[in-house]
């Protein structure tokens, strides 16, 4: 506990290298491309599309939380949509950071710890261009702001520690069982449908199945999205109780990430 | 003051089966041993037990063969790999040129790159943008800085990179072998350099398999070999030794692949049939009916000794035992040597120096003198024969045999002919090996 808090402190000397390697990221992921940071909104914006022509005006959602509105539907997706893609994106490259920086590790003096945070934290860069999106959208359709939008820093919080503890884990463990990429894929896959976004927690077939339920409710990332759909699409306070839990969850998965990583650090100059 | 010691220090790698390299994550998980197949099942010491000390302003060369540790030692110094065990101390701000450009990102801009890459070697941002200019003009890319490095050389990537590293302007400098890129008007500028901060009494670690700058800019020098130090002190005479075990290590190697060269038939009957089978579709052929048979070869130095590595400036003595299977009155032996481009150096036989033969019978020897070998480095093969005076061959082998010539000495050309150099009193040259102290 003691080395983490050392680790941790000794990160701050490297905040400049850490801004650096952030904007590098930012300006090559679009370097060359016409549109830009553009992206970091339309792909948002294309699945949320695409989930909207399907789920609201196909099947027509029939979950009285939307008024039976495939544009408030449309909604609700959004504010689901943008936090897992940040969620997802970032644990997939997270994976990879170590291998595609490996030259850095093996060749400059160099906290590897810097590069799961890089990655975690340009992928919320790109999360927070989409937001004044999504806040013009929700003005737009008609659902009005209130108060408890102010609350949407708690739950960012919360699932940047938890992504940031659950990329520790990714990454390092990738560097000896490279199988793991392919794994997650199928696990976000996984995760994304055990999680309330393109339906609603309480949906009348949710609540009519405690299984399902239970699955739903023990899935951190669940509480999170809730978050999310409190405080920009209800606009009603937070559950603080369980969101408060997950944070225990988070910080507890968050050490154990960085323990595992801290752990298998030094195999990392050989084995990337 | 000391700007590095190392005490004891051991440096061990764990070493994973190829089984490991095949291990997924999901098989670990099945077999239950996902915690066992994290660790290693090899241990490889790359440093035993190095104590080393480098005063303050020294430049200190490292030199050994490939794998003896030299790398690991520059990472243990650098702080990129952990000791084992032992104890580190390093005195001073510390670069280290071990990989030039490492972590450059090929899309952005150049200037971007040097910033970060700047901060990652350790200045700060107020630093690089003091010394911008100065790196861009010193990596002689004022034209093109602006431009993504992917558009790069690799030249202008090596220079760009060697830029940043020595603009840091450390206390102790590392430098791993990375000058071995640069082109002939780079390296200079590169040297100028790492005098400048010799001369600024600087702390310099340098590893290096160019023996002849190692010997020309440092004070001291390590030979490394197998993890440990073989050997410290003045860098003439730690590399004249170094030399000698590389010269020793290549009789080795030599003496391992002749025993894999078809050796000369033992048996000695004539093969049946009019002509015997040419060993294979190598260059190394033998051929003839062995009337007369030549059963071994021996190559010694002038004083005896059985040798497959020379030095220039020696004698050989080529040894052949010989046998005839019934008396005979026309023969003659022959000997050429060619080398690797199949160029023949020089070739001669006993009829050409007018000897006339008188008869051969039953087993003897035959020996060849060469008073000064007089070749320059490089790999050389023998054709051996015995053959009748109008050019039937008994029995002929040709690029048998092979030897090395290997000397620290650097003329070029086919041959080495004797030769020395005077001067008159008006031109006056430094005598060679002298440490030029800057």
């Amino acid at each position: 506990m003691v080395r983490l808090i050392n680790n941790l402190k000794e990160l701050y000397r490297f905040r400049v290298l850490i801004q650096n390697l952030i904007s590098r990221e930012l300006k090559a992921r679009y370097r060359g491309t016409v549109l830009g940071f553009l992206w970091s909104f339309f792909n948002p914006l294309l699945l949320m599309s695409v989930y909207t022509i399907v789920f609201g005006f196909i099947l027509k959602p029939k979950d009285p939380a939307f008024d039976g509105s495939p544009w408030f539907y449309a909604l609700f997706l959004f504010c689901g949509i943008l936090p897992w893609v940040w969620f997802s994106s970032s644990s997939i490259e997270s994976a990879n950071t170590l291998m595609i920086n490996g030259n850095l590790i093996k060749k400059i003096l160099f906290p590897a710890e810097i590069l799961p945070i890089v990655t975690l934290t340009s992928n919320f860069i790109h999360f927070s261009f989409g937001l004044p999106i999504l806040l013009l959208f929700l003005f737009v359709f008609g659902k009005t702001l209130t108060l408890y939008a102010l609350l949407l820093p708690v739950v960012i919080l919360v699932q940047y520690v938890f992504s940031l503890g659950f990329g520790f884990l990714i990454s390092a463990l990738t560097v000896h069982f490279r199988d793991i990429k392919d794994i997650l894929g199928n696990l976000l896959t996984f995760w994304f449908f055990t999680t309330p976004i393109v339906y609603s927690l309480n949906s009348p077939p949710i609540e009519e199945h405690p299984a399902i339920k239970a699955i739903l409710i023990l899935n951190p990332m669940t509480h999170i999205m809730e978050g999310y759909h409190d405080c920009l699409f209800y606009g009603r306070a937070l559950h603080w109780s369980s969101l408060g839990l997950v944070f225990l969850v988070s910080l507890l998965l968050f050490y154990i990430g960085y323990a595992v990583f801290d752990r298998l650090r030094d195999s990392f100059p050989e084995e990337v | 003051m000391h700007a590095i010691e190392l005490d004891r220090v051991t440096r061990v790698y764990q070493k994973y089966s190829a089984r490991h390299r095949f291990q997924t994550f999901k098989s670990a998980l099945v077999k239950g041993d996902l915690f066992r197949s994290l660790r290693p099942d090899e241990l490889v010491v790359a440093l035993d037990k190095v104590s080393l000390h480098v005063e303050k302003g020294m430049t200190f060369g490292v030199i050994g063969e490939n794998g003896s540790g030299k790398s690991t030692l520059l990472k243990i110094i650098s702080g990129i790999a952990k000791p084992t065990s032992g104890r580190l101390k390093v005195n001073g701000k510390i670069s280290a040129l071990i990989e030039l450009g490492a972590g450059f990102h090929p899309e952005i801009s150049g200037r971007e790159n040097v910033f970060i890459n700047g901060i990652m070697l350790g200045l700060s941002k107020k630093e690089i943008s003091q010394k911008f200019d100065e790196i861009v003009r010193f990596a002689e890319l004022e034209q093109f800085i602006d431009a993504p490095v992917k558009t790069y050389s690799s030249g202008m990537y090596m220079r760009l990179g060697f830029s940043i590293a020595i603009n840091v302007n450390p206390e102790v400098l590392l430098i791993d072998e990375v000058l071995a890129v640069g082109d002939a008007a780079f390296v200079p500028k590169c040297l100028d350099r790492i005098d400048d901060f010799r001369r600024r009494k600087k702390t310099i670690l340098f590893v290096s398999h160019d023996l002849t700058t190692v010997t020309k800019i440092c004070d001291r020098v390590a030979w490394m070999k197998g993890g440990k130090i073989q050997m410290l002190g003045e860098p003439k005479r730690v590399v004249d030794a170094y030399l000698q075990d590389v010269v020793i290590k290549q009789e080795e190697d030599f003496q391992e692949r002749k025993d894999q060269i078809p050796a000369p038939a033992v048996e000695s009957s004539p093969p049946p049939g009019p002509e015997p089978a040419v060993e294979d579709e190598k260059r190394e052929q033998r051929w003839g009916k062995r009337e007369i048979e030549i059963r071994k070869v021996t190559l010694r130095t002038a004083r005896g000794e059985e040798k497959h590595v020379f030095h220039p400036e020696e004698g050989m003595v080529i040894e052949m035992d010989v046998a005839a299977l019934d008396p005979l009155k026309d023969f003659v032996f022959g000997i050429g040597i060619f080398n690797s481009q199949g160029i023949s150096c020089y070739g001669t036989n006993t009829d050409l120096e007018d000897l006339e033969p008188v008869s051969i019978s039953g087993e003897g020897k035959v020996t060849c003198r060469i008073e000064r070998l007089g070749l320059i480095n490089g790999t050389y093969y023998l054709d051996l024969a015995v053959h009748k005076r109008d050019g039937y061959p008994y029995d002929y082998h040709r690029n048998l045999y092979s030897f090395l010539v290997s000397s620290t000495l650097r003329d070029v050309g086919v041959v080495r002919l004797s030769h020395s150099w005077t001067f008159t009193p008006q031109i006056k040259f430094k005598r060679p090996g002298k440490l030029d102290k800057g």
